[in-house]
This record gives structure tokens, sequence and C-alpha cells, in this order.
């Protein structure tokens, strides 16, 4: 016993502040060593070339639409300003907050539905949200543009209730219709989790202390689900923003936005520096909307 | 005690095929300390849900101060409830917590206030008002429940295992703290509670439920002293069963053969069951012990097994065909005895109560 409490002692003396760092330097060695393989993707296929991108911004586009490095310059920055290009980041910031907005307004209550159903309606109802993506995204967006066409279904229904000639395709209402619906379950999950996850019985005491149920609402479903909802409207608002599928199946040329914009400029115009810098700076713009955005909602949340 | 408080007529809640809550009568005066008492999934829960609006009786009526409440919601009862986990909103104050009710009660701003200080002070908080739940200790959230139920003054305060969460001794605090509370605002209390021990010492009336049923109301000595059921004996303290036969009113054959006084509540012939609290049965000296009169019961028997306990001795005595547990105090004045020792057992015949079934 006394041997045992000897050879204790001998072990802890020796453990000083520098060992003790050096178990600390070591945790942090394996736990980089996890992180590994997700850290070198990242930079191989995105940090790389974004920064190539970024070079390419200060480029010059030839005449015969080859980039000219080395000579750099701002002119793609100040092109930037120009009003048909302000236009177009316009209609698509437009575009991605109604996006938004009409996503969460539908995907908050279905999500609430589902998450307040039995266990084994919530599973279906869930797998049901996810059917959509086992069909490809082109293929279901392509279908939207026989629903929207002059002779589609919908526009049948909007003749019949008195719509004169409704036009639904190559529209900014077309878009908007086909966005949404390719969103809706990014809104829908996160929403869901986070409903999902709530305490109940602090709805209970809510109404136990005289709130009405919208009340109730307000002040305790809502504020406690607010990291569902910051991250629905993450999920949903940057990809509508730079959304090249839709607009490019169901818009027409006075409907442009970012997406094809920027894909014209390395195809059609071949003018390389100008979409880096547009690209880029789209990036830094939602890079920071979304620090921003995020900060905040965590404190509401 | 004036008028009654809260009324149950026949109250029965059904969950689907599970019966949770059975026909229960129960009557609950102004300003009394009740308790439910009962093991898990008995519906004690359920009838305080019940009581608070969070569940509908599948049939039968609640009345709260003479009203009806039908399907009246939660906000619209003149109760408040404390909550089992507290329930308390994790994105707010302890002060915003606490005026939540008030607040949702379109009290004037400067009132609100005054009577969150209030209740902050009566459960011992001030200067806690700017903290977030997490940032309290347990005992300090169930006292923001407390204060945030209270804090609206309602005629009867629901309370659902308030003190289950918390260890031992600060729940011993809280019992006492709870009563004084409760007897210095004179509000109706309905406490729900597992912990017989907590009953007993907080209650004025206590009702005890099982499967759905309440089984006995009455003040606590009642209960403990004059259990009507098995059950009642059986989950409230410790007791001796005996497996008896009615002879006639106020005696009872045991299965050596012997008769007994007890109390007796069903005609002679039929079968019962006597209950005695091992703390009420004596054991004595072949010889010493006072000769069996009228109102005491003695037989002779035999120890065979003596358990330490500290405070206390238990000794299973051997009585013919049966065996009684006694309980004596490790005081001094009260005999000890060995394994093996002959002894006499003695208790009164109003300590025994011979149960149906």
């Amino acid at each position: 016993m006394a041997g045992k409490r000897r050879a204790l002692s001998e072990t802890d003396a020796p453990v000083t502040p520098d060992l003790e760092r050096s178990a600390i330097r070591a945790e942090s060695r394996r736990g980089f060593l996890l992180a590994l393989p997700g850290y070198a993707y990242l930079v191989i296929f995105f940090a790389v070339p974004m920064l190539i991108i970024f070079v390419y911004s200060f480029g010059t586009r030839t005449a015969t639409g080859k980039t000219l490095l080395g000579e750099w310059n701002l002119d793609s920055y100040q092109r930037l300003f120009n009003h048909f290009v302000l236009g177009i980041l316009w209609r698509s910031l437009a575009l991605a907050l109604a996006t938004t907005v009409i996503s969460l307004l539908v995907a908050y209550p279905f999500a609430y539905y589902i998450a307040t159903r039995g266990p084994r309606l919530r599973g279906l109802l869930m797998v049901l949200v996810m059917v959509p993506f086992w069909t490809n995204f082109l293929v279901r967006t392509y279908a939207w543009r026989l629903i929207l066409g002059r002779n589609g279904p919908l526009a049948a229904v909007l003749g019949f209730i008195g719509v004169n000639e409704p036009r639904l395709l190559f529209t900014n209402a077309g878009i908007l219709i086909g966005l949404v619906y390719g969103h809706l379950p990014f809104m829908v999950l996160p929403l869901y989790a986070s409903i999902e996850r709530l305490d109940w019985s602090l709805v209970e005491a809510a109404r136990d202390l005289y709130a009405n149920g919208w009340k109730a609402f307000r002040k305790v479903t809502l504020p406690l689900s607010m990291a569902g909802v910051v991250g629905g409207t993450i999920l949903t608002f940057i990809p509508a923003f730079g959304a090249y599928i839709e607009p490019e199946l169901l818009g027409g040329a006075q409907t442009m936005m970012l997406g094809s914009f920027i894909q014209k400029q390395y195809y059609a115009v071949s003018d390389w520096p100008f979409g880096s810098a547009l690209s880029f700076v789209i990036m830094a713009l939602m890079l920071v909307g979304t620090i921003i955005y995020f900060r905040r909602g965590g404190r509401t949340a | 005690m004036s008028g009654v408080a809260v009324e149950l007529t026949a109250v029965s809640k059904r969950f689907g095929e599970v019966a949770a809550v059975r026909e229960v009568d129960l009557e609950i005066c102004d300003g009394e300390f009740f308790s439910l008492l009962g093991p898990s999934g008995c519906g004690k829960t359920t009838t305080l849900r019940m009581i608070a609006g969070l569940e509908f009786p599948t049939e039968g009526s609640v009345r709260i101060c003479g009203q009806e409440m039908g399907l009246r919601p939660p906000n619209k009862r003149p109760v408040n409830t404390v909550f089992q986990s507290y329930a308390l909103f994790p994105h707010m104050t302890v002060f915003r917590n606490v005026a939540f009710g008030l607040e949702m009660s379109k009290v004037p701003t400067t009132q609100i206030a005054e009577r969150v200080k209030a209740a902050v002070d009566l459960v011992r908080l001030s200067g806690m008002e700017k903290r977030k739940p997490a940032q309290l200790s347990g005992g300090q959230q169930q006292r923001v429940a407390l204060a945030r139920a209270l804090v609206n003054q309602p005629r009867v305060l629901l309370l659902d295992e308030p003190l289950g969460a918390l260890d031992l001794k600060l729940r011993q605090a809280m019992q006492v703290e709870l009563k004084d509370l409760q007897q210095r605002l004179g509000i109706t209390f309905i406490y729900v509670t597992h912990d017989q021990e907590e009953a007993l010492t907080m209650s004025d009336r206590i009702g005890v439920m099982h499967e759905g049923r309440l089984l006995q109301v009455g003040p606590p000595e009642e209960i403990y002293e004059h259990p009507r059921t098995r059950f009642v004996a059986d989950f409230i303290g410790e007791t001796n069963f005996v497996a008896v036969t009615v002879v006639g009113p106020g005696r009872v054959r045991l299965p050596g053969g012997e008769v007994v006084q007890a109390l007796t509540h069903s005609p002679a012939g039929t079968a019962a069951t006597l209950a005695v609290r091992p703390e009420k049965v004596c054991l004595a000296r072949p010889g010493a012990a006072p000769a069996a009169g009228p109102e005491v019961n003695c037989l002779e028997g035999v120890v065979r097994r003596r358990v330490y306990l500290g405070n206390s001795l238990y000794y299973h005595v051997e009585l013919g065909a049966t065996t009684m547990r006694a309980r004596l105090e490790n005081a001094p004045g009260v005999g000890q005895f060995a394994e093996g020792d002959p002894v006499c057992v003695v208790w009164e015949a109003g300590s025994g109560e011979a149960l149906e079934g």
C-alpha cells in the first residue's frame, strides 16, 4: 500500500507545465491529422482556384479573346459599376431575396407540421421532402418548362380564371417559381432539425403564463428555432443568388442573372478577367454578408 | 379554508387505449397545500395537466374557483405551473423569464419592474436578474421557475415534482421553504410528487393515486396511520402484511390460528390483510411483557434476524406461521435482542388495520 502510494507520487511529481504543454501539443497534432484530408481537398480545389481567379481578375483581355497576364490593372473591377452589370446584380439580389422569403414562408409551417407529427409519419414526410433529389436537377427544371409553358397546365388554369395570355416561362416569375421549387428542401431541412429539437414544455410554459398560441410562437418557438431560420436562409439565398440552371432554362434574354452572366464572360465573350472580377467580388460579398448574418442570427437565437 | 379552489368531478383521461386517469373526484380547498402522491405513471401529472389546461379530460369536469373550465386554454385559467424540468426560457434573462406572464397579461411596464423585483426577492435571487438560466445552478433555476409562476399571483399554483432534480440536502431545505412560502402567501398549492416523505412533510392533505385512480384522500397522519388499501399502506412507509380472516368486529385470525385485535372494515368470514407498521411493534422479554389486554396484542415468537441500521434496529420475528418486522429505536432504555432470543411481540389493537384483499 505504502509502496504503491510512493509510486504514484513519483509519477505525479514530474508533471510540470512543460509536460502538460507537450501533451496539449500532441493532442492538437492528432486533431490536425483528422482534419487533414478535408483541409487538403479545400486547399487544392477551392483556395487554389480562387487564387487563380483572383490573379486573372487583374489581367487584360486581348482582341482575340486571350487573357494577358502581367500588365496588371483594375479595369475589370471598374466595369462592375456599369449600369447593365448593376442591373443584373440587382435582379439576382431581388430574385434571391424573394426566393428566400417565399421559401421561408412555405417551409416554416411545413417543417413545423412535420416536426410535430408522430415518429412514423415524420419519417415518411422527411423521405418525401428528399424524394426530388433522386431525380437529376436538370431534368426536374426542364419539367418546369412544360408546366410553365404557353400550353402548359399552369397557363391553362390561369387562363381559365381570367388571366389573359398568361406568360410565365422566360419571365422573372418563371425563374422565381423554379428557384423556390429547387431550394425549398434546403429550407425545410434545417428548420425541421431545429423545430424537432425544441423543448415543447417551454411552449407549454408560455401558454401557462398567459401567452396565446401566436404569442407563444413569437416569443418562444420562433426565437428558439432561429438557428434553423438562419441556416435555411443561408442555404437558400446563396445558391439562389448565383443560380445558373433556373435562369438559363426558365428565364429569357431580359431576365439574365449573375450565374448566366459570369458563364457568358468565360464562354461567349472570352473575357476571363471580367468574369474573374465578377466571381471574386460576389464571393467576397457573400462571405462578408454571411459572417454578419451569422453573428446577428446567433445573437437572437 | 373558505371555499373550494379546484373541483374535479368524475374526471377521466384516455390516451388512445390507455386510461391515464379514471373517474377522479376531488375537492381542493382555498389556501390548502394538497399533494398528489403516487408512483410514476399513476396519472398524477396528467391530473395536474388537466387542471392547468395542458390536457383536456376525456370525461368529467374541472372547475377552478367555481368556474367550469371545459376546453379553456391554459392562458385563460387562473392557475400557474412550476414544471418538472422548470421549462425556463433559455433565450431570456431571469428578469425576462419572471416578467413573461405579466407582459402577456399586459401589466404596465412600471408595475412589471416592481412585481418582478418583489418576486425575485421572495425567492432570494436578488442580483441574478440579468443572468440567463444556463448560468444558474439547479436550485437557482428552481427558484426562478417558482418566481415566474408566483409573480402572477395565481389563485392556485400547480407544482409538478419541482424538487425532483435537486440533491437531498437542497430538496429538504426547499421543502421547508415552499411550505413557508405557501403559508405566507395563502395560495392553494397542488403538488405532484412520488416522494412520500415530501408529501408527508409539506401537505395539509394528500391524495394517493395508483393506476389512474385516486385511492385515498386525507391528512398525512390519516394516510399514514389508517391506510384504506394495501397499496396505500405499502407505498407510504413500511408495513408488515399478514394474510388474516376476519372473525368478528375488531377481531382477526392469523394463519397460525391465533386471534388478535385489529381495526376491521369487512364482515366476519372474509379474507383480509393485516397491516402493522414495524415501528408500532414492540418487543419484550417473555415474562416482562404486559399481559394482553383489551387494547393490546401480545404474541410469543423468536428473533430470526437482527438488522442494524444505525439509528434503529430491525428484528424479523417468527410468529408461528408468519414473520413480523419490528423496528426499535437505537436509544437508551430500549431493549436489544439477539438472533434466536424468544420474545413477546406487542402492538396496540389500533395499530393493526385489516384491509380488504
